[in-house]
């Protein structure tokens, strides 16, 4: 029933081909890196537009740029130069705070590890991005409870993150992702750590999201999760290789 | 009524209606849940390292303990000195009469037994009452010690020879009976006043009132009990019993001098010693307190002139309460010193750990904030974990800060008194600290890159 409803309400939306409305802009950005005297440019001038309902993988080889990419992305890192948009904010001015903010707002992250807080309980996990948006307990509870059930963890609750397998506690990560129903969600390696078996329940998980109309960021270096995406950018050494669409 | 309506009245003001609304609608939800939320955090992680949170908090546990139980122990010290020498009255000098050192060697020296004369004179304290004015009484005293027999009973006491107003001075009241008179006093008559211990003594099941005692041969009829005296102690530390309980006998300065003479014989390991005093001690009342310390210097100087060698001694009981002040307010800077320095000890213990939480926790950071959190909430989340760990250490202080003078009381006897102020003041000190100190590690962990922080292993 749930499921129900929240495809009902975003169905309006799944038709990225049609409306094309940006959500993320990145505008020649580039970074360097600076280590005493050696300077170190990582990104050399990268622009991409991300559209509402994507589905995207961003692909390369190692140090290509696209962990410095996917932190820019997230607001946890900012451009040395160029611009980015996310929704119709410019962030590369924005101070720690104005981040800190957008972040909690405009964003849902899936790591590699899962990176759940330990001392926390699942449901507090799923809770976290609007604790800290402030939002009235008995309704992130709420909100918290139906992601849980979403994500097939509904019996779980109160279990602390040590109890569930790896495949268990990514699907808590994707719940926390969601609740507080990001723009943007960016994925680094979502199936790294797992096992195939899990790793596919993930990707199932994912297709759903992108049928429900979300937007999708992933980092990864399989080419069989990338076929999986809509949208596959390749970098190579800082700078855009490839962009292919297909649906 | 007026003032209810006054009250009630203030309390519908429509500002204030709106600004406590204001208060209640809008600071509390958010902020209260997200304090509560925080705190439910930090009281969780310390969980998780109980021991080591414990171990931690030792440092502020002891310093409060220390605290306020050795207040307790100075305070009771001092209430208990102060107590004693307001029983001494803290209008009155007391005079007394010493013997000097010089005396005591020489008289065992000579061969054929020699009365030394020494000490306070009639004319000592007949000239200090003409000289020196705002004296409104004089009370001498002569002090002896005898045999006091009662049927088959007998104890050794201190015969107390002296005036009418003895109890007055001291604040002694009489358990029944009355103080001798100045009709016997000016007829020499043996009549005596004797202590609650005397009377415990001599007799257990009987009143005394109307009885005998019998002294060197004299009998003398009771017409007095004393209260138990509690604080007499110091003004009879010469004796050198000055822990037993006083047994004493009051009887007219009259009839002392008359029945016993002047000169004292008394058997001693060299022979028989004699020796003359003519008075004991003296209390003198100074009608004014502010004149008391004046007054007793003035009697100083008087005795100085008339005495060749110091067989005298002059106790002003203001100037030892003043003294027993001082000494307090000095061990309770002694006190906040360890105090401080244990506090301090322990504040140092908490950032240790706080720093070792943040490093620890670098990866959580790192979460926290990609998911939103700004530095303040950083900040705030370790500041309230050292708050509450510095805080529970200081209640388990108060605890057995408050536990150890009960202890010490129960065990020793000694008075000691917890104030109010002693607890609160080392548990606000204890709180400040985990603020004071949590504050380094909490900035340090806020201010930590987030890419770097979720790179952390």
């Amino acid at each position: 029933m749930n499921n129900q409803t929240i495809s009902a309400a975003s169905s309006h939306l799944v038709q990225p081909a049609l409306s094309r409305q940006s959500v993320a802009r990145v505008q020649d950005i580039t970074k360097t890196y600076h280590m005493g005297e050696l300077a170190m440019q990582v990104l050399h001038g990268i622009s991409l537009d991300f559209y509402l309902g994507d589905y995207i993988s961003i692909m390369g080889p190692s140090g290509c740029g696209k962990s410095t990419l996917m932190n820019i992305l997230g607001c946890l890192d900012q451009p040395t130069s160029g611009r980015y948009f996310l929704g119709d904010k410019d962030t590369s001015k924005m101070n720690d705070n104005e981040l800190s903010a957008i972040r909690g707002a405009r964003l849902g992250f899936i790591f590699q590890s899962y990176n759940l807080i330990p001392q926390l309980t699942v449901l507090e996990n799923i809770e976290l991005p609007l604790f800290y948006q402030g939002h009235p307990e008995h309704q992130s509870r709420q909100i918290a409870t139906e992601l849980a059930a979403r994500v097939g963890l509904g019996d779980r609750l109160q279990h602390r993150p040590f109890e569930l397998s790896g495949g268990q506690q990514q699907r808590v990560a994707i719940a926390r992702a969601l609740s507080n129903d990001p723009l943007v969600i960016l994925a680094d390696e979502p199936t790294g750590n797992l096992d195939s078996k899990s790793g596919a329940e993930i990707l199932n998980l994912f297709d759903e999201l992108h049928q429900q109309g979300k937007t999708l960021i992933m980092v990864t270096h399989s080419d069989e999760l990338a076929e999986r995406s809509q949208r596959q950018i390749r970098l190579r050494d800082g700078r855009v290789e490839s962009d292919d669409q297909h649906h | 009524m007026a003032g209810w309506n006054l009250m009630t009245n203030i309390i519908k003001h429509p500002r204030l209606l709106s600004v406590l609304q204001r208060i209640t609608v809008h600071v509390q939800p958010a902020y209260w849940t997200r304090f509560k939320k925080t705190a439910e955090v930090g009281i969780k992680s310390i969980h998780a390292h109980g021991l080591r949170s414990l171990l931690t908090v030792l440092g502020i546990v002891i310093g409060v303990a220390a605290v306020i139980s050795m207040l307790a122990v100075s305070e009771g010290a001092s209430f208990e000195a102060q107590q004693q020498f307001r029983a001494l009255g803290s209008n009155n000098i007391i005079v007394k009469s010493v013997k000097p050192a010089s005396l005591e060697a020489s008289s065992s020296n000579s061969g054929r037994p020699q009365a030394i004369a020494y000490g306070l004179t009639y004319e000592d304290i007949l000239t200090i009452q003409e000289t020196i004015p705002g004296i409104s009484n004089v009370i001498p005293s002569r002090i002896i010690k005898k045999d006091v027999r009662h049927l088959g009973r007998d104890v050794s006491t201190d015969v107390v020879g002296t005036t009418v107003d003895y109890p007055a001075s001291r604040n002694y009241s009489l358990r029944s009976g009355r103080f001798f008179s100045e009709e016997e006093m000016l007829g020499q008559r043996n009549v005596a006043v004797i202590s609650d211990e005397v009377a415990r003594a001599l007799f257990p099941m009987t009143d005394p009132l109307g009885e005998s005692i019998r002294m060197d041969g004299n009998y003398y009829n009771i017409v007095g009990v004393m209260e138990p005296e509690a604080y007499s102690n110091l003004g009879r530390s010469q004796a050198g019993s000055s822990n037993a309980a006083p047994t004493r006998i009051f009887i007219p300065l009259s009839a002392a001098r008359y029945r016993f003479g002047e000169t004292l014989v008394r058997q001693a390991s060299s022979g028989v010693e004699m020796e003359t005093v003519e008075l004991h001690e003296a209390i003198i009342q100074v009608q004014d307190q502010e004149q008391v310390e004046a007054v007793g210097q003035i009697i100083e100087q008087i005795l100085e002139r008339r005495h060749r060698r110091v067989d005298y001694a002059v106790e002003v009981p203001l100037a030892l309460i003043r003294q027993a002040e001082e000494s307090a307010l000095r061990d309770q800077i002694v006190a906040g010193a360890i105090a401080g320095i244990s506090l301090l000890v322990g504040g140092i213990g908490i950032m240790n750990i706080m720093l070792a939480s943040v490093t620890e926790r670098t990866r959580e950071i790192g979460i926290r904030r990609a998911l939103g959190a700004r530095k303040k909430n950083i900040v705030q989340q370790f500041l309230i974990e050292a708050v509450i760990l510095s805080g529970v250490g200081g209640l388990i202080g108060v605890a057995i800060g408050i536990l150890i003078p009960v202890i010490i009381s129960i065990f020793w006897g000694m008075t000691t008194i917890v104030t109010v102020t002693a607890p609160l003041l080392a548990f606000s000190i204890s709180a400040l600290i985990g603020v004071v100190f949590g504050i380094y590690p909490s900035v340090r962990a806020a201010n930590m890159d987030p890419v770097e922080a979720l790179r952390h292993a």
